[in-house]
């Protein structure tokens, strides 16, 4: 088997479990960290400190290199302007988020429980997913 | 604004930010990518030839970590709150923004954080933001 294919696995697992160890995964905590107005929870602000003072030790030591130590090609984000999109796209995504107390990998795990719950949340989420793709092909289809 | 001491867990949210920080600095160290889960999930949608497998491999992880933390100990507390109708919603508008808004969480909020992209600050200022105001909303002035 591929090595990275095995480390990519491996990479999930491990956020997954980062996920359940932090109280992420359950979208009630969530819920009382966006609730700054009321008994607020600041836990998932340490669950951020947390994953950000390690990862940016990984990019910073990534800065400049074109390959990853295992020789891939490092495929980092090349957009730089601030456009509509971005901006629109993840003021949407927070009201989503608020709505329910799921973002998509706390999903992913959750679905992974089994809770018919958390499935729904995934399912109608892959199903926004697909709307998008269907939406883009259909803009780049006009544009052409 | 009240801080809620009885469900503050800064230790347990700290550890498991570290190890969703270890899994994105893993994944751009070994595979020279971004662990964004919208992006990866996603890109399932549109498979691309040599594209597929370490997508589904990762997404497989995160779904069975619950099962391999039962190996050790029973789940942590997962409450969804949230009605059906109410999940739909929320996962459709999850689903479309994060791929409209180029990531989620996890890739601008932790990976695009640490590599200080001007992009993924903006994207999580933004979604922290309409999610903060969203639950507003919903415990505050509509009382639900």
């Amino acid at each position: 088997m591929n090595k990275h294919f095995v480390s990519a696995f491996v990479t999930g697992l491990i956020f997954g479990i980062g996920l359940l160890v932090s109280g992420m995964a359950n979208p009630d905590k969530v819920l009382s960290f966006l609730d700054i107005a009321g008994a607020w929870d600041p836990s998932l602000a340490f669950v951020m400190g947390g994953a950000i003072a390690v990862g940016a030790i990984a990019f910073t030591f990534v800065k400049g290199r074109t390959h990853s130590l295992w020789g891939e090609p490092l495929r980092l984000p090349g957009k730089k302007d601030l456009d509509q999109r971005l901006i629109m796209g993840n003021l949407g995504f927070g009201i989503g988020w608020g709505l329910a107390g799921f973002c998509p990998g706390p999903a992913l795990v959750a679905f992974g429980t089994g809770a018919p719950k958390a499935i729904v949340f995934v399912m109608a989420m892959i199903a926004g997913m697909a709307i998008y793709e269907v939406i883009e092909k259909s803009r780049t289809k006009a544009v052409n | 604004m009240t801080i809620d001491l009885s469900s503050f867990t800064p230790w347990a949210s700290l550890s498991g930010g570290i190890l969703i920080g270890i899994a994105a600095a893993m994944f751009i160290l070994l595979n020279g990518r971004i662990a964004g889960i919208s992006g990866i999930l996603g890109g399932l949608l549109t498979p691309q030839k040599g594209d597929i497998v370490w997508r589904a491999l990762f997404i497989a992880g995160m779904v069975l970590a619950p099962t391999a933390w039962l190996l050790t100990a029973p789940l942590p507390d997962m409450q969804i709150d949230a009605s059906y109708p109410w999940l739909i919603v929320a996962g459709l508008i999850v689903g479309i923004s994060t791929r409209y808004g180029s990531g989620c969480t996890s890739g601008h909020g932790v990976c695009g954080i640490s590599r200080l992209s001007p992009r993924s600050i903006v994207a999580t200022l933004a979604f922290m933001f309409s999610g903060f105001v969203t639950v507003y909303i919903i415990r505050h002035l509509i009382g639900m």
